[in-house]
């Protein structure tokens, strides 16, 4: 036992300024740390908030059941008797995620398999950046990329394909998605330990037999928040489809016809000069409601199923 | 530096009529430019426990994966020498050594079964054999459960994921993984250093049960271990093997002064 108290001298750096002064400045950065999460929370809320506010004046005049129900969306088209079901625009947004998806997930996924499990490094710090620069080429580009190049291709294999089609652009999205599914896959499949792909191996297994039947289902949680984010990100491009897949709200379930998405929709009538306060203006932010409602029922999902799924090595 | 010239080549052979499994002749092996083994010779008799001791860095693990050629995992690794499994030699550059890993099974240091159920990994080594009728599947993996004394502990459960086992048990589900297909030989790498006592305990009657089927190659960080239920015992010290033979010989009366030292706890 000591049972004297340590003289102040021995210990330096404790006199009370110092560790003050110390303590301020830690609470400070902790206090910006939280202002800065804060922001991103308060944003969100707002958004939430204010499509809330403005559907709710929407849904005072069209009524909620209508709005899930109806199979036509005429809402500026028709002068005497708009409709306002969402169908046809949720239709439109299905069908050419779906087409996004049906392209990057397979690719993405044995890009990700390639790079992670096969590919010698030299090759890997070649094909990586060049995946990055898909990311990063702006979407309209994309969109004419579709319209203008992928359409007529796509025209000689279909001849009955339109200029203006969902397949065109939801397969432009899928390639603009590659890099994020393949990105994050990797990193998933990186962070498989090794000694899961030294037993497969010891096992006699061949390297695609690692990669397939092992690496694969150990690091599904992260791969399926991949694809989760390819959907969201499917779900929300909006110039694409814009420019490459008509802008006709039809109930459409087939890929080769043309059809409005939900963001396109909204682009259109915000580009227009529609008054505040009318009906119509208030269609963008039911719509808008709808966008966040499925993103955040996906992100429930992909929660869900890394949970599901959550590897334990 | 020890004059290699004055140190007497050991000898490094079994007794005429005891059968091999396998044999390293003459091995060495490079990490890159770095020589872990040097002239390595280890006989591997048939269906016998051999133990595999020395201090650590000594190169143990190094030579074990020589034996299913774990080390082609890695670029920069390079064999010298031989090592024959029955008269084929393993090492030789038209042996593809996923054929190699069909014929010899490994159980590793620390448990590391697949994140998949209990069937699943042990049905795991005969699935990359090709599509097997699932009711043989069914036989097999019990059959392996059984003999790595694990299938009483787990036959309600199968489906359940690995990791709901305890370490000695998910170590025991590993040999079943090796079991399943019947190699000729299998490797061991200090299976029990991350096991309590009584795991440690019923893994070595479970290998001493199992010598009768199969070859056993165990590196043990235990002398008491390699004594307790090795047939044949080798030392190796800094990438050479300095000695080898019957366990009980090599543990009553060491030829090699080194080996002295290292059984009396004054090495290593
Ligand atoms: N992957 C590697 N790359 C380069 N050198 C390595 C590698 N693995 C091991 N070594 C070196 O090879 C030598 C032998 O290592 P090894 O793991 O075979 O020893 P060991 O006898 O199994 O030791 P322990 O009893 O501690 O497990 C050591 O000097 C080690 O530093
Ligand atoms: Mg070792």
């Amino acid at each position: 036992m000591i049972d004297k108290p340590l003289e102040r001298s021995v210990l330096p750096h404790t006199k009370l300024p110092a560790r003050f002064w110390r303590k301020l400045g830690e609470r400070l950065i902790v206090s910006v740390l939280f202002l800065a999460g804060l922001s991103s929370v308060a944003t969100m809320a707002a958004i939430v908030l204010l499509l809330l506010w403005e559907s709710l004046e929407f849904f005072r005049v069209v009524s909620f059941w209508e709005f899930i129900t109806s199979t036509e969306w005429t809402p500026i088209l028709s002068r005497d008797n708009p409709q306002y079901g969402i169908l046809p625009l949720l239709s439109g947004t299905l069908v050419s995620a779906g087409v996004a998806l049906l392209v990057s997930i397979p690719i993405g996924t044995v890009a990700a398999m390639y790079l992670s499990e096969f590919a010698l490094p030299r090759v890997r710090d070649f094909i990586k950046p060049i995946l990055e620069i898909l990311a990063g080429v702006p979407t309209v580009v994309y969109g004419y990329f579709a319209l203008l190049v992928v359409t007529p291709a796509l025209q000689t294999i279909l001849p009955d394909l339109g200029t203006f089609n969902l397949l065109s652009a939801g397969m432009v999205m899928g390639v603009m998605i590659v890099p994020f599914v393949s990105s994050i896959s990797e990193d998933a499949m990186q962070a498989v330990p090794s000694n899961l792909r030294e037993a497969a191996h010891a096992s006699g297994s061949t390297r695609f037999q690692v990669a397939w039947r092992v690496v694969y289902p150990a690091a599904i949680s992260g791969i399926s928040s991949a694809y989760i984010l390819a959907a969201s990100r499917a779900v929300g491009e909006t110039m694409i489809v814009s420019i490459a897949a008509g802008g006709l709200p039809q109930m459409v379930w087939n890929p080769m016809e043309q059809g409005a998405t939900i963001t396109a929709f909204i682009v259109q009538v915000a580009k227009g000069d529609l008054p505040r306060g009318t009906l119509e203006y208030q269609t963008i932010f039911a719509a808008g409601l709808t966008l966040i409602v499925i993103t955040l029922a996906l992100n429930i999902i992909g929660h869900f199923l890394a949970k599901r799924y959550r590897e334990i090595y | 530096m020890v004059d290699e010239s004055q140190t007497s080549e050991p000898v490094i052979a079994v007794k005429s009529g005891v059968e091999l499994k396998a044999q390293a002749k003459d091995l060495n092996f490079f990490y890159g430019d770095n020589r872990v083994l040097k002239n390595v010779n280890l006989p591997v008799p048939d269906r016998k426990v051999t133990a595999l001791i020395g201090p650590s860095g000594c190169g143990k693990t190094t030579l074990l994966r020589c034996f299913n050629r774990m080390h082609d995992l890695y670029p920069g690794n390079r064999y010298e020498g031989e090592i024959r499994l029955d008269a084929l030699n393993i090492l030789s550059r038209q042996v593809d050594p996923i054929e190699v890993r069909m014929r010899v099974g490994m159980v590793f240091q620390r448990p590391n079964p697949f994140p998949k159920s209990i069937y699943e990994n042990v049905a795991y080594s005969l699935r990359v054999r090709g599509r097997i009728r699932r009711s043989i599947l069914d036989e097999y993996v019990e059959g392996a459960l059984t003999r790595a004394a694990l299938w009483s502990e787990v036959k309600d459960r199968l489906q359940e994921p690995a990791f709901t086992l305890s370490g000695g048990q998910q170590q025991r589900l590993c040999i079943a993984r090796a079991l399943v297909s019947e190699p000729e030989l299998l490797l061991l790498d200090e299976p029990t250093s991350a096991l309590d006592p009584i795991a440690t305990d019923s893994i070595e009657n479970l290998l001493n049960e199992l010598k009768s089927q199969v070859s056993i190659l165990i590196v043990t960080h235990s002398m008491q271990q390699a004594a307790r239920f090795s047939d044949y015992t080798a030392f190796m010290y800094l990438g050479k093997m300095l000695e080898f033979g019957n366990t009980t010989n090599l543990f009553a009366k060491p030829t090699n002064p080194k080996t002295e030292d290292y059984l009396s706890g004054r090495v290593g």
